[in-house]
């Protein structure tokens, strides 16, 4: 097991740990509209399935929403 | 927009090389949901509308993106949220992925009770993204040179501040506003502050290229009403300027001919009124 913070909540990414196993457990199953950072640094999409995760990084995994002056 | 209805003068908004009809830009916050949004969307004729980029919420249902694109509108990613230019600009990058456009509608703020942008951290992220091939469209304070400074780093559009987000304050330097124009050779896109439609319409009449908006619609007692009304103002104020005001002054100015003015005073002991001499008040000791 690999525990990251995923979006500010530790959780327990199953083998192998990568960016896109996070998208799902994000709950962002098609990873449509979605971007992701593992610990500040933006990891494009054509790379989450090669990326691997490590215990303790911070993934955050964002969508576009409402918002805007 | 010169179509069947003749209506000539009324260019095409043009940013970085893509031409735009509408000269209002919706921006999605404050929105009931996403039903109303893209109702007000639809009536505001916008064709860009700001997103934000947020985590993903796996109980939150319906996507922006697509409501806003079966309105007919494209997403314009901002960096709303971000203090600082390293999270700006990661932000950026992040929206980037997600939505396949290098246009970003760049904020920096300084503090979360004014969010008024923070100069130096926006100039610093403003000049990274424009490097990496960005399209950059600064939300900016109403500074003049900063202004300047922005556009001479490669941005595609200065967006002053009118007064502070959601404040409803219109426009609070309208001289800052006028010199940041005369200046500019990008678009000039007042953004944020707007409260009705007259705010809109004086800040297409100084000369704005167009009008970013959000709050003023969507949190207005009848959003889908004040889209309708923005986009009259934002029309009318823009065809206006391109008429042509007439300039203010002093004294009035008769409309109606001076010549062929009958005679009618004849029976007056006093005899007519313009050949009387004026009686001035006695001035006060």
């Amino acid at each position: 097991m690999t525990v990251v913070t995923l979006n500010g909540e530790p959780r327990e990414l199953r083998e192998p740990a990568t960016v896109e196993i996070a998208v799902l457990a994000a709950g962002a199953p098609d990873g449509r509209g979605v971007a992701v950072a593992v610990d500040g640094e933006v990891v494009p999409r054509g790379e989450w399935a090669t990326t691997a995760v490590r215990d303790g990084q911070q993934v955050e995994v964002l969508r576009a929403v409402q918002g805007g002056a | 927009m010169s179509g069947p209805d003749g209506r000539e003068g009324r260019a095409a908004l043009e940013i970085a090389g893509r031409a735009l009809e509408s000269r209002l830009i919706l921006g999605t916050g404050g929105f009931r949901n996403l039903q109303v949004m893209a109702e007000a969307a639809r009536e505001s004729g916008a064709e860009l509308a700001t997103v934000a980029m947020r985590r993903v919420d796996p109980s939150a249902r319906g996507s922006i993106v697509e409501v806003l694109e079966e309105a007919g509108l494209e997403v314009l990613p901002n960096t709303a949220g971000c203090f600082t230019a390293r999270e700006a600009v990661t932000t950026a990058k992040l929206a980037r992925d997600a939505l396949e456009t290098d246009w970003v509608k760049l904020e920096v703020i300084g503090d979360d009770r004014t969010l008024l942008p923070d100069p130096a951290e926006l100039l610093v992220a403003a000049e990274e993204l424009v490097a990496d091939g960005f399209t950059v469209l600064p939300y900016t304070s109403d500074d003049p040179i900063l202004a300047r400074r922005l556009e001479d780093a490669g941005c595609a559009a200065v967006m002053p501040l009118g007064s502070p987000i959601g404040s409803g304050m219109g426009i609070n330097n309208p001289y800052n506003l006028r010199l940041i124009i005369e200046q500019a050779r990008v678009p000039v896109i007042l953004d944020a502050g707007v409260g009705t439609a007259s705010d809109a319409a004086l800040a297409m009449e100084a000369g704005c290229d167009a009008v970013l908006l959000a709050s003023a619609i969507s949190r207005a007692a009848d959003p889908v009403a004040m889209a309708r009304a923005m986009r009259k103002a934002i029309e009318a104020g823009y065809e206006a300027r391109a008429a042509g005001r007439i300039p203010r002054r002093l004294y009035a100015q008769a409309s109606s001919p001076e010549e062929g003015l009958p005679e009618l005073a004849a029976g007056d002991p006093q005899g007519p009124a313009h050949e009387r001499e004026t009686e001035r008040a006695p001035s006060r000791p």
